[in-house]
């Protein structure tokens, strides 16, 4: 068994625990110690039945712990008969931590982190290393978490939409590291989604499955970034766009659409195309205004002002572009972009140039100083 | 979240708003105040999840340049007047640039001569991200 197939039991086993009456926040640490266990003893004999012994073992961890405390008296006598887990689909616990991992009383940061903690059943240290914070500050951001959600009753469900939200910030949001955070991303939005047969969760899943197919082909082999009209799209994953092609299309005939389907539909509509001039920009626009009307997003309309320049000509797109703030987020750079379609190259090269210095990211940056610098090259002719 | 660096100058900010009292001519005690209040700082960013990293730099700097292949790094400096000295720094972790202000006003005032908030300039400067995954 692997370290992921370990770490895909983490949320069924301390839900187990909780069902048997332990508390989340000791529960969830008694868990991480038994997996702990799991990955040094494991290798020299594997339990027949993994899930089984996880859960003697964080069970008698969790004893230990309460013990140990000043209260233990009483606990015990609740905890020592150590009931059955009650009756009840597993799915329906495992569903609940999702909740309370995401629940709305959490920011952003600290959501994602005891998402990955006691849901991924990630180490404070891989989460620590993939978010390029110490060890002790992750710690502390768990511990404050699982405070923070101590007193949510676990057995009510929650709104899915927060859990995706969650899972959105850790695809889209991870640095570099050893732990593949889109990868663990996929492997949650898969479970939500085989958990709920939520549409949104679905369209999520689609999304990252249709993003993930072209990793290879998103960044040259110095690790400068390759805008998505000159990939090599012979390098991306068609057994992804394949699955994320099939995801989506299940989600869209029940009819709920969301902003998850809508952007992977986009998304989709891209991987489809064989050449990027064969690209459907009609339809991709289309999908933008149901974006636009679903979300109001000024970054919907911003890109959607792109794919009207490429669908009706970049003077479309600049009129498009026209009445969005200017201080959207590379909202210069689609300016540039537009022009330099147009064949307003001076007017491009300059505004590539503002666009380099208001990057907010280093690869963004350098790829748009590259796009000045080819058309000034042009210039000087 | 955003990561963000607390640049602290030795000079080359804005005017100085608080007390104008060197720390030399501070009573020890103040000095010990002053030490104990930045230590805390980052120790209870920590416990908040939001600390990355924090140095001192000391005040003599070198420049270096290439002089060009097989020939040594030409140096200059270090130069007394210089306009700009960065005396270190503190790197947080934070949800939002208002907590980051929060932060920096909060580590500006630190406690100077005779206890009163020393109200030191401190320059906030966002990070660079990593690219998201999806742009489009």
């Amino acid at each position: 068994m692997d370290e992921v197939a370990l770490r895909t039991l983490t949320p069924t086993v301390i839900a187990v625990l909780v069902r048997r009456g332990a508390d989340f926040d000791t529960a969830e640490d008694a868990v991480q110690e038994a997996l702990i266990e799991a990955v040094r003893v494991w290798p020299r004999g594997r339990p027949r039945d993994p899930r089984g012994w996880l859960i003697t073992v964080a069970w008698r961890k969790f004893l230990d712990t309460t013990r140990a405390e000043a209260s233990r008296r009483q606990r015990e006598d609740a905890v020592l008969a150590e009931p059955p887990a009650l009756p009840g689909p597993a799915v329906d616990d495992t569903l609940r931590l999702y909740f309370l991992c995401a629940h709305p009383s959490l920011t952003p940061a600290s959501a994602v982190a005891l998402t990955l903690r006691a849901v991924a059943g990630l180490s404070t240290r891989q989460i620590a290393t993939a978010y390029l914070v110490p060890e002790a500050t992750m710690a502390q951001r768990i511990s404050r978490a699982k405070r923070m959600v101590s007193g949510v009753r676990f057995n009510r469900p929650g709104d899915v939409a927060t859990v995706l939200r969650v899972l959105y910030l850790v695809f889209n949001e991870g640095y570099s590291g050893a732990v593949d955070l889109a990868a663990e991303a996929i492997r949650l939005a898969r479970q939500v989604a085989v958990m709920t047969r939520d549409e949104e969760a679905a369209g999520l899943l689609a999304l990252m499955l249709l993003h993930h197919a072209r990793r290879a082909a998103r960044t040259g082999v110095d690790g400068s970034l390759v805008p998505l009209a000159e990939q090599d799209r012979g390098r991306w994953d068609t057994r992804l766009i394949a699955e994320g092609v099939e995801v989506l299309q299940a989600a869209l005939a029940r009819d709920r659409l969301g902003e998850f389907q809508a952007q992977a539909a986009i998304a989709a509509l891209h991987a489809d195309a064989r050449t990027a001039r064969e690209t459907d920009w009609v339809q991709i626009v289309e999908w933008y205004d149901e974006l636009v009307r679903l979300t109001g997003s000024p970054v919907a309309r911003l890109n959607r002002a792109v794919a009207v320049g490429a669908a009706d000509g970049p003077r479309a797109g600049l009129a498009a572009l026209a009445g969005l703030d200017p201080a959207l987020p590379r909202h210069t750079a689609a300016l540039a972009y537009l022009h330099e379609q147009a064949g307003d190259v001076a007017v491009a090269a300059r505004l590539y140039a503002r666009a380099a210095r208001v990057a907010s990211n280093l690869l963004e940056r350098d790829h748009l100083t590259r796009q000045a610098a080819r058309l000034n090259a042009r210039l000087r002719g | 979240m955003a990561r963000y660096l607390l640049l602290k100058h030795y000079r080359g900010g804005p005017a100085p708003a608080g007390g104008d009292v060197p720390i030399d001519q501070w009573t020890p005690e103040e000095v010990d105040a002053h030490v104990r209040y930045m230590r805390d700082f980052a120790a209870r960013l920590t416990d908040t999840g939001e600390f990355v990293d924090s140095q001192a730099l000391l005040p003599e700097g070198t420049f270096v340049r290439s002089d060009g292949p097989g020939r040594p790094p030409v140096t200059d400096g270090p130069f007394a007047e210089t306009k700009d000295l960065i005396a270190g720094w503190m790197v947080i972790d934070v949800d939002s640039r208002e907590r980051a202000l929060e932060l920096a006003g909060e580590l500006s005032a630190a406690p100077g001569a005779g206890g009163e908030p020393v109200r030191e300039w401190l320059e906030l400067r966002p990070f660079m991200a990593y690219p998201p995954a999806v742009t489009e």
